[in-house]
Order: C-alpha cells, then sequence, then structure tokens
C-alpha cells in the first residue's frame, strides 16, 4: 500500500491566547479532489498555513509521503489566497509562473531557458499562454487566479493546497479551475482545497472535510456532506433548501 | 570654472565618487525596500543611527569615522530586531513600529548628543554634523569604503536577486517553498542599515530615506520589470550624485548632500511627468484619445440610426 500524502497529528493554532484548531487528526488517501468546508473563522486557511509551516503551531505534527515536511518541500505546491499579494509588483505574469520553478533551482542560480518553457506550458494549461507577458496589475481577477494556479502547476508537485481560488472568479476561470483539478486528479495527485461554496462541494470534491475549530468530519462527500452534518458544523445557523434532488445549502 | 575644470579638483573629485557611489547602493538596495513598503525604514535606520554614533563616542571618546559607523550599524541592527519582534508579537502593524522606534532612539540619540556638548573636552566638536551630514569633508577613505560598501550592496542584491524578488513579492509562497524567508528580510534589513550608515556622513541622518527611496520611486515609473527597476534606481541614483556635486561645487557654496536630495527629486518630478505609460502627461494624452474615440463612435452610430429610419 503506498503512503499517505498528508498525515496530520494533533495539531493545534492559536491566534494571542485565542485557540483556532484543536487536535486536528486526520490522513488522506492519494489521488482525491479534498473540500476543506466551514463557516467563516473554522480555521481553514490556518489549517493549510499551519501545515506548511507559515504560522507557528502550538502543538502537532505533519507527515508528508510519511516524512517530516522539511524532506518533502519538493512534492507540495500551493496556492495562496490571491489578496496575500501586491499586484502591483513590477513583474509580468510568466516571471510569477516562473517563481514555481524556484524551489526546484539552488541558492544564487537564475531561471533559465528550460524553466521558462516549463512555466508557458503552465500558463498554457490554465489557458493564459497569450498573457505572458502582461504586468499582473493589469489582469482581471480570474486571471491572477490562473496565473497563481499555473505557479502552482509550474512546481510539479503531487500535493497541492489551494487557500480559497474559487473566490470572486468569473464563470470562465471557476471552469478553467475545475478542468485543472480533474487533470490533476487524473495524474494521481492530491489536492486540498479550501471551499466556500457549499452548492457546488459535491459536484467538485471527491472527499469533504468539515472543519470548526476542530475537525468535525472528513470522508468521501456522498458520506460526510450531509444535512446534519453541515448543520453539526456550522452551529444550527444554516438553511437547507431542498428545492431539487440534490440539495442546496444557504447560510441563514 | 568651468564644469570640466571644476571635476579637475582632487578634493571635489573625491566628493563626486562617494557621491556617486552612495547615490547607486542605496538606490539598489531602495528599490527592495519600497517594494517591500518598507520606505520609512530608511528613515528610521537614519534617526537610529544618531545614538549609535553618540554611544561609540562615548565609549572611546574619538572621533573615528570607522567607530561611528560600527556604533551606527549596531544600533540599526538591534533595531532592526526590535521592529520585527514588536510585528510579530503584538498586534502593532509595521508602519507605528517604525514610528515608535524613530522617534525613541531619535530622543536618546539628541540627549546624549546635549549630553556629550555639555561635558565637552573639546573634542567632540562636528559630532552634530551627523544631523545634516558634511559631503564636503569627505577624503580618500571615506570614498574606499564608500566604493567597498556600495559594491557589496550590488554584489549581494545581484546574488539573491532571485530571492529577494520572491520575498518581496510573495513571502507566504517563498516559506511554502522552503526559503529561510525571516533571514532573507533580515539581509534586507543589514543592506539598508548599512546604506544608511555610509550615507548620514554625506547627506546627514533627516535626508538619508530621500536617497533610498526617492529613486526607486522614480524608477518604477520607468518599467514593470524589477531587474530593470533595480538597475535604474542605481542609476538615478548615481546621476543625482554626480549633478549635486557639481551644483555645489560651481560655487555659492551650497551644500553637497541636500543638493543630491534635491537632484535625485528633480529625476522623480520629471518622471512622475514624462515617464510612459504611468506619467502624468501620457495618462492624459491616452485619456484625451480614448475619449475622442468613443466619442467618433458615438456619432457615427447615431448617424447610422439616422440613416436607417
Amino acid at each position: 500500500m503506498s503512503q499517505s500524502p498528508l498525515e496530520i497529528n494533533n495539531i493545534s493554532v492559536a491566534y494571542q491566547k485565542k485557540p483556532v484548531l484543536r487536535d486536528i487528526t486526520f490522513s488522506i488517501p492519494e489521488g482525491k479532489l479534498i473540500g476543506i468546508v466551514g463557516p467563516n473563522g473554522a480555521g481553514k486557511s490556518t489549517l493549510i498555513k499551519a501545515i506548511l509551516g507559515l504560522i507557528p503551531r502550538l502543538s502537532g505534527e505533519v507527515k508528508i509521503y510519511g516524512k517530516p515536511y522539511k524532506d518533502q518541500l519538493k512534492k507540495i505546491g500551493y496556492v495562496p489566497q490571491r489578496e496575500s499579494v501586491d499586484w502591483d509588483f513590477p513583474t509580468n505574469a510568466l516571471d510569477v509562473v516562473t517563481m514555481g520553478r524556484y524551489g526546484h533551482l539552488g541558492w544564487f542560480k537564475r531561471p533559465g531557458k528550460k524553466e521558462k518553457e516549463i512555466a508557458m506550458e503552465s500558463l498554457r494549461k490554465v489557458g493564459m499562454q497569450d498573457y505572458a507577458n502582461r504586468q499582473i496589475s493589469q489582469l482581471s481577477g480570474g486571471q491572477q487566479q490562473r496565473i497563481f494556479l499555473a505557479r502552482a502547476l509550474a512546481q510539479d508537485a503531487t500535493l497541492y493546497f489551494m487557500d480559497e481560488p474559487f473566490v470572486g472568479v468569473d464563470a470562465a476561470t471557476e471552469k478553467a479551475i475545475i478542468t485543472l483539478l480533474d487533470e490533476l486528479k487524473k495524474q494521481g495527485k492530491t489536492v486540498l482545497v479550501v471551499h466556500h461554496d457549499l452548492a457546488t462541494v459535491k459536484e467538485y470534491f471527491d472527499w469533504v472535510m468539515l472543519l470548526n475549530e476542530t475537525l468535525r468530519a472528513i470522508g468521501p462527500a456522498e458520506e460526510v456532506f450531509t444535512a446534519d452534518m453541515l448543520q453539526e458544523t456550522y452551529g444550527g445557523r444554516l438553511a437547507v433548501l431542498d428545492k431539487q434532488k440534490e440539495s442546496s445549502f444557504v447560510l441563514a | 570654472m568651468t564644469w570640466f575644470e571644476i571635476l579637475k579638483e582632487p578634493n571635489i573629485q573625491w566628493i563626486l565618487w562617494a557621491c556617486t557611489l552612495l547615490g547607486i547602493g542605496s538606490g539598489v538596495i531602495g528599490s527592495f525596500a519600497y517594494l517591500r513598503k518598507q520606505s520609512l525604514m530608511g528613515d528610521a535606520l537614519a534617526h537610529v543611527a544618531l545614538p549609535g554614533v553618540c554611544i561609540a563616542f562615548l565609549l572611546s571618546g574619538v572621533k573615528s569615522i570607522f567607530l561611528f559607523m560600527l556604533g551606527a550599524m549596531v544600533m540599526g541592527i538591534i533595531s532592526t530586531f526590535i521592529m520585527s519582534y514588536i510585528t510579530r508579537k503584538s498586534r502593532i502593524k509595521q508602519d507605528t513600529a517604525i514610528a515608535i522606534i524613530l522617534s525613541v532612539f531619535f530622543g536618546l540619540g539628541i540627549v546624549l548628543l546635549t549630553y556629550i556638548q555639555h561635558n565637552a573636552n573639546g573634542n567632540q566638536s562636528g559630532l552634530d554634523k551627523f544631523l545634516f551630514g558634511q559631503a564636503a569633508t569627505m577624503i580618500r577613505s571615506d570614498v574606499i569604503v564608500m566604493a567597498i560598501i556600495s559594491a557589496i550592496l550590488i554584489v549581494i542584491c545581484t546574488l539573491f536577486f532571485k530571492e529577494f524578488k520572491l520575498a518581496s513579492f510573495d513571502a507566504g509562497f517563498a516559506k511554502g517553498l522552503g526559503y529561510p524567508v525571516a533571514l532573507i528580510e533580515q539581509l534586507i534589513m543589514f543592506l539598508i542599515v548599512i546604506a544608511v550608515v555610509v550615507g548620514i556622513q554625506a547627506v546627514g541622518v533627516v535626508l538619508m530615506s530621500a536617497l533610498l527611496i526617492t529613486p526607486a520611486v522614480s524608477a518604477r515609473y520607468w518599467t514593470e520589470k524589477l531587474g530593470l527597476m533595480v538597475f535604474l534606481s542605481g542609476l538615478f541614483g548615481g546621476v543625482s550624485g554626480v549633478i549635486g556635486t557639481i551644483i555645489s561645487a560651481s560655487g555659492n557654496n551650497l551644500p553637497s548632500g541636500p543638493l543630491v536630495v534635491l537632484s535625485a527629486t528633480g529625476i522623480f518630478v520629471f518622471s512622475i511627468l514624462f515617464a510612459p505609460s504611468r506619467g502624468v502627461v501620457s495618462k492624459f494624452l491616452l485619456r484625451q484619445s480614448v475619449k475622442r474615440k468613443v466619442e467618433k463612435e458615438k456619432q457615427m452610430q447615431l448617424r447610422e440610426r439616422g440613416s436607417s429610419i
């Protein structure tokens, strides 16, 4: 049996005094698209940042393919929230995507022709090849998101973390992201996605993680993503509308 | 005297070299300070240098440029540690942390300076030159120090260009790749410290931040590429050094340090007005032409509609 791409043991995180995550323990199978779902402030982004070591943990252990995080850097791809950077930085789309290769280059080494080619290929995969030389502030929100995705693709990882890639993007970008996720899945890669829109969870993801300070449930979408479980996770603040066969959920 | 004759004067040559090298070095590292939204960092570090200089004088009792630089550098490094400690461990944001550090350390510096002046042994005169700088007193050994420091700044920024760029654009992603981002940030701050420390002698505590930021902001107007921006920033800094020194040397007894800063400001004003695409003039022209185009299309539509009725 192959190693689990991600094993989390007892992670706890606090901002100042307030605990944001408590005793999160789980492991995930390889080759799944996993949606991380929970109310605002549930610690979804915090979980990703804690796993990647971007913020300090109070306790807990992270294993990537059975080894400590530090030994597996090249197997990990990361898509931060779009708002986390200044888009008026003097650089173009291709250059940002090339940054995905930096982890593979040693100190002092500059990206060369090979890196540019990989970056170009990644841009093509997200349908942004025509914007390679565009200054990044002149891209729309959705295009900027696709640039971040392309950069993660250029990392050529096997385990991906995406922080709210669907927020504030147009329909074309949403479709591009979904196509890409399916493509990654076909290649046997594992993707964890912080997701907000409950209506699309079942459609997009195989597995679902329900999170609200503690881990409420994790497993195949059809088992975990149920009205009862969601009510529990969202603390009863959810109105369930049974319009069609598929339930859709609305925050009350 | 003509410009050429002025430039043949050995004393003026040293000042010219010093100001030019200083402009280049601070322009290069200033680009990163500006892009990392640490424009005021240079200002804070320059003010922090004052107590460093005073303490160095109190401890040694001699006026040695080398010891002054050492004192300023140690203080600068201590203050950057305190600054990043404050922003990491409290809810205080960086701009506030910079303001706290600047005022506290400068206050301490003024207290020490006053103490030194009142407990005189005659040796302390000229210490207050550090407040406003005095490029005219610079000699060969100062120029050599500046040349070395500027070379170090340029070499480090070239070597770590990729790392500085990623850490400045997206620190979270850089951390995710396993970059020691905290270390890189400290290195950038350290480079700002040494640029400030060598610059104070020429332009003084108060004006030093202008040499870090003004060339960088001007350069940003001309390009959308980081590498070119850093180069242009160094170039603008160097050119400011040359122009400032020449104006100062052509008589009138005007101080060269402030003139260098004013020259940099001149380049900035020119950039803000006439830079392609980002400049005020080119933006105005673009808007006019778009306006005309839209008007024209509107007229055409109206005419078409009119003819079809």
